[in-house]
């Protein structure tokens, strides 16, 4: 069924809402619980979900804050107890390496194949005839086989 | 036929390889990584009259299971026949955490559809499931005599679950 | 009686689809006309076939015929009639449905085409064919919509509230006219490949086809993007959730055949990229239904999972792509050759261009699965989101829209570098110090908005400078301006598109501002000088639903400038609650408001967001859908195609 998570989020609302009080510590609350993955709705982070859980997380992440935890303890926090699922950043280590330095790695190689290509074809035009007249030629060879 | 040109086949090669085990795979359950980990301390009131408390030392020693549940849980109705029918077993105490309900709703549940609990113990605000990592109710815990947790069902406990995931692994803890 | 003749005509689909798979493929390795004349009629008749059994469902839907399964589980008799009529593609087997009214579509489309010559369009159509009868075998064997409920449901189950909503009717349609649409290119390529022809007229007449798909993808995505803005309550645009990022790969990889199929037009080069790319865009719009329609992956809007679906749909992909791209391995070597080009020239540049967009779609493509991926090899459950696509995306597009500004510039064949310097200086730097000044006037500088200010600049100076140069010469301006073919309009509206896109993604990320609050009835709520005054909440009644509406007055500079009514909606047949946000839209902001859950008798609470120049987001697609639009329909496809394709 369509948005049936969505849904189901929905339907766990309750009215439990933080206070807020237009702090840093508000902003803090809010940019650390946006990258914590919900895990009842598992496609909204904490900070937009309504589900029972994710508000009380983001009590528990308020209260930890309060209490002068830094970032990456409230990250750890999570991890101990949901793993690193809750993490919409993951985490650099062996099982991400590939995730994190693919991109690197593609940017490098198509930047490669690219000047690879330029070099290639600046020696083909040295070495070979016009392409014109071999493009009429293979043109024509092939025409005749299609009508054979 | 040129090698190069067969990069795109073997890239979708690995591709569908890839697709076609996610196919066996459930993306929703999130295994926890508490298993094998000592069970996180709790000291809370008991689900009855005498309101006592219950402290994860005074299960020290023996095998037993957490059972995370809630009256508002719609799931929890039915996994509790299979509770029931176990409990009668004898074969280990079942503790429930009652997560996030009210009292009166609880014991009524309980008086409707029988109690298989030793006892149930009341996590109000839900800091206890928290520490447990509970994002679905009903959950279970196996936790070992060392206070270790050992084994976690997500979702309501089947017969079928109880005889093939529970069971043996409680007959090994307990033999241990 | 009438859901069976849908199913029926389901049958007959799949028969006519096979036979126009098989027959004029063979008639044209053996040079039958008569084989070959079979594609036109039995391409109209595919669709014809699939508009009686889309018509029969949609019947069914209308008519409230509960009997039929699919229609007793998406619809309900209170539904008002243009959601039911909508609700046909309102959820898995429909939407299927849909695709493949769709897909038939686009291959009648294309079998009223004159210009292509006959061996040629007796392939084309053929592989559609195929693509189609495999796609109705899987409709008809693991999702048929005419499936009978025995016995008949009294009443239906509704229609997911979430989808009943404007932005909904539309979206599935767009999306799916666009994933469908790439299927053309596809088959042009692929019969191509077959027959081993590739010339200027084979890439000039799978232009206009790609460009009319991908405006459609355009703008589908841009409307799911604003439906999830409003409809979802949270005021997001985008999410990289799975699902956006099934539509978002094509949409990279089309971009990039569009671009590709340029230069084989023009100059004959890169015949085996833009193959390449053709099979890409449409084997990503296949993996994208893969990926939200099997349960492989968990998101938002994932359809019910049926591993029995994602086998059938695997199956289906490896016999498309797989197919292809044996094809392509066979075929390659005949598809070298193309003119002479400087490493500086508008070939290199596009070609670069290129290169880039498919490694930034291939990173969608390993972000959105390396979730699966790391769970089959047991390295345990992460998720990826999106911190991670905003860290890699931005430096990966960055690149790509520096070039997308000079590539106009430079000349095809080669250019001189110091000239094009000596062009382009000016304007870098008025960008680069519109970045900066722009950044630090917002109060918040970033050196995130500085640079996607300076880019926006770049993009803006650098079309104004290319008009110019279009504009200034000899001849009179309206001369000028009639000398201007269509394709070009399509470059700059589709480039300028993307600096408007750039501006609002940029403003709005960096000078945003949400607050949750309880209010209490009769007091207000600030944010950024706006003033929210929670006057009351009534009850309402809607068709399908009751809703607590809150009338929220908003005033700026001690102004009312708009009284906004969000709701908090149950629709009685599901029991479901849904938000209903409520917007003050404006060209430079957005102010938006949705209802949450009440405290108490007298004490709501508010969401309340502001969005500065959300709508030059949407604004930039549109731009975009239109420059695709003018290029689509440059007069000089139709006249010299006719001129230069082969008898």
């Amino acid at each position: 069924m369509h948005k049936l998570i969505v849904m189901l989020c929905l339907m766990l609302a309750t009215n439990c809402y933080a206070v807020q009080t237009g702090s840093d510590l508000d902003a803090r609350v809010a940019h650390l619980t946006e990258q914590l993955r919900c895990l009842v709705c598992q496609n909204q982070s904490i900070a937009e979900s309504q589900a029972d859980l994710a508000m009380d997380l983001k009590r528990e992440v308020r209260e930890m804050l309060e209490a002068g935890k830094s970032d990456a303890e409230v990250r750890d926090f999570m991890v101990e107890r949901y793993g690193d699922f809750v993490l919409y950043d993951p985490p650099m280590k062996t099982s991400t390496l590939l995730l994190w330095l693919g991109p690197l790695v593609l940017f490098l190689a198509a930047i490669g194949a690219f000047i690879w290509r330029l070099r290639q074809r600046s020696r083909e035009q040295d070495a070979a005839p016009p392409d014109e007249a071999e493009l009429a030629k293979a043109r024509a060879l092939l025409t005749n086989k299609d009508e054979q | 036929m040129k090698a190069k040109a067969l990069i795109p086949l073997l890239i979708f090669i690995g591709l569908t390889v890839f697709l076609a085990i996610g196919l066996t795979l459930n993306p929703r359950e999130i295994p926890s990584p508490l298993i094998d980990k000592p069970a996180p301390a709790f000291n809370l009131r008991q689900l009855n009259a005498s309101g006592q408390a219950l402290k994860l030392a005074d299960m020290q020693g023996k095998v037993w299971l957490l059972n995370v549940w809630a009256s508002w849980c719609v799931a929890c109705r039915d996994e509790h026949p299979v509770l029931v029918e176990f409990s009668k077993r004898g074969v280990l105490p079942i503790i429930g955490l009652n997560y996030k309900d009210r009292d009166a709703d609880a014991l009524d549940w309980l008086q409707k559809f029988g109690n298989p609990y030793t006892t149930s113990i009341v996590d109000a605000d839900g800091r206890v499931g928290i520490d447990y990592g509970v994002y679905g109710v009903p959950e279970t815990f196996l936790i070992d005599g060392k206070g270790r947790i050992r084994y976690k069902q997500i979702g309501p406990i089947t017969p079928e679950v109880l005889e093939r995931e529970l069971l043996p692994r409680i007959k090994e803890l307990q033999g241990a | 009686m009438i859901p069976e003749l849908g199913h029926f005509a389901l049958i007959l689909t799949l028969l006519v689809a096979t036979v126009l798979g098989i027959l004029p493929l063979l008639g044209a390795q053996r040079n039958d006309a008569a084989l070959m004349a079979l594609a036109r009629p039995a391409a109209r008749l595919l669709f014809m076939l699939v508009l009686v059994s889309f018509g029969c469902l949609t019947w069914a839907f209308v008519a409230n015929d509960f009997s039929v399964t699919y229609v007793a589980s998406h619809s309900h008799s209170q539904l008002p009639l243009v959601y039911r009529i909508t609700a046909v593609w309102g959820s898995h087997e429909g939407s299927l449905l849909l695709w493949g009214l769709m897909l038939t579509g686009w291959t009648a489309a294309v079998s009223f085409s004159r210009r292509l010559p006959d061996v040629f369009n007796a392939r084309v159509l053929a592989v559609l064919g195929l693509v189609a009868a495999g796609f109705f075998a899987f409709l008809l064997l693991t999702s048929n919509p005419f499936e009978r409920l025995l016995p008949a449901a009294l009443e239906g189950e509704d229609l997911n509230p979430l989808l009943q909503d404007p932005g909904m009717v539309a979206h599935p349609p767009l999306l799916y006219m666009g994933y469908v649409g790439f299927s053309v290119a596809f088959a042009f390529s692929i019969a191509a490949l077959i027959g081993g022809q590739f010339d200027a007229a084979w890439a000039r007449l799978s232009r206009p086809w790609t460009l009319v798909a991908w405006l459609f993808l355009t703008l589908g995505i841009a409307l799911g993007s604003g439906w999830a803005y409003y409809e979802l309550g949270w005021g997001g645009w985008w999410f990289w959730d799975p699902v956006e990022n099934a539509s978002f790969m094509p949409w990279l990889a089309g971009t990039a055949l569009i671009h590709s199929l340029s230069v084989t037009e023009k100059r004959g080069a890169f015949k085996s990229w833009t193959v390449l790319l053709a099979i890409a865009a449409f084997s990503l719009s296949l993996l994208g239904t893969f990926l939200v329609r099997s349960g492989v992956l968990t998101s938002v809007h994932a359809f019910a999972a049926d591993p029995k679906r994602g086998i059938f749909i695997l199956a289906l992909l490896i016999f498309v792509v797989g197919g292809s791209l044996c094809l392509y391995a066979w075929r390659a070597a005949k598809l070298s050759g193309g003119g002479k080009f400087a490493n500086l020239s508008r070939e290199s540049m596009l070609l670069i261009n290129n290169v880039l967009l498919a490694v930034v779609a291939a990173t969608v493509l390993l972000g959105t699965l390396y979730p699966l991926l790391a769970d089959a090899l047991h390295m345990g459950k992460l998720s990826v989101g999106p911190p991670y696509f905003e860290a890699v995306f931005v430096p990966l597009m960055v690149p790509v829209v520096l070039l997308m500004v000079v590539a106009p510039f430079v000349r095809w064949r080669g250019h001189e570098l110091p000239a094009l310097v000596k062009k382009l200086l000016p304007a870098l730097g008025a960008s680069l110090l519109i970045g900066g000044a722009g950044a630090w006037a917002t109060g918040t500088p970033s050196w995130r908005t500085a640079l996607g200010l300076a880019l926006a600049a770049w993009v803006l100076l650098g079309s104004a400078q290319l008009l110019w140069g279009r504009l200034t010469g000899q001849g009179t301006l309206m001369a000028r301006l009639g000398a201007i073919p269509g394709s070009w309009w399509g470059m700059w509206l589709a480039h300028l598109g993307i600096g408007v896109f750039i501006i609002g993604v940029s403003l709005v990320k960096t000078m945003e501002a949400n607050v949750d609050v309880a209010v209490k009835l009769g007091e207000s709520a600030e944010l950024r000088g706006y003033t929210f005054t929670l006057d009351k909440v009534v009850e309402a009644q809607g068709p399908n639903y009751t809703a607590m509406r809150g009338v929220v007055r908003v005033s700026h500079d001690g102004q009312t400038i708009n009284v906004l009514h969000p709701e908090k909606r149950i629709y009685t047949a599901r029991q479901m609650p849904m938000t209903e946000a409520s917007i003050d839209a404006g060209i430079f902001r957005d102010v938006y408001v949705s209802l949450g859950e009440p405290v108490d008798a007298s004490t709501w609470v508010l969401r309340l967001y502001y969005k500065p120049m959300v709508r030059w987001i949407w604004a930039g697609c549109l731009l975009m859908a239109l420059g695709g639009l003018c290029a689509a329909l440059d007069a000089r496809y139709r006249k010299l195609a006719k001129i230069k394709a082969p008898a």
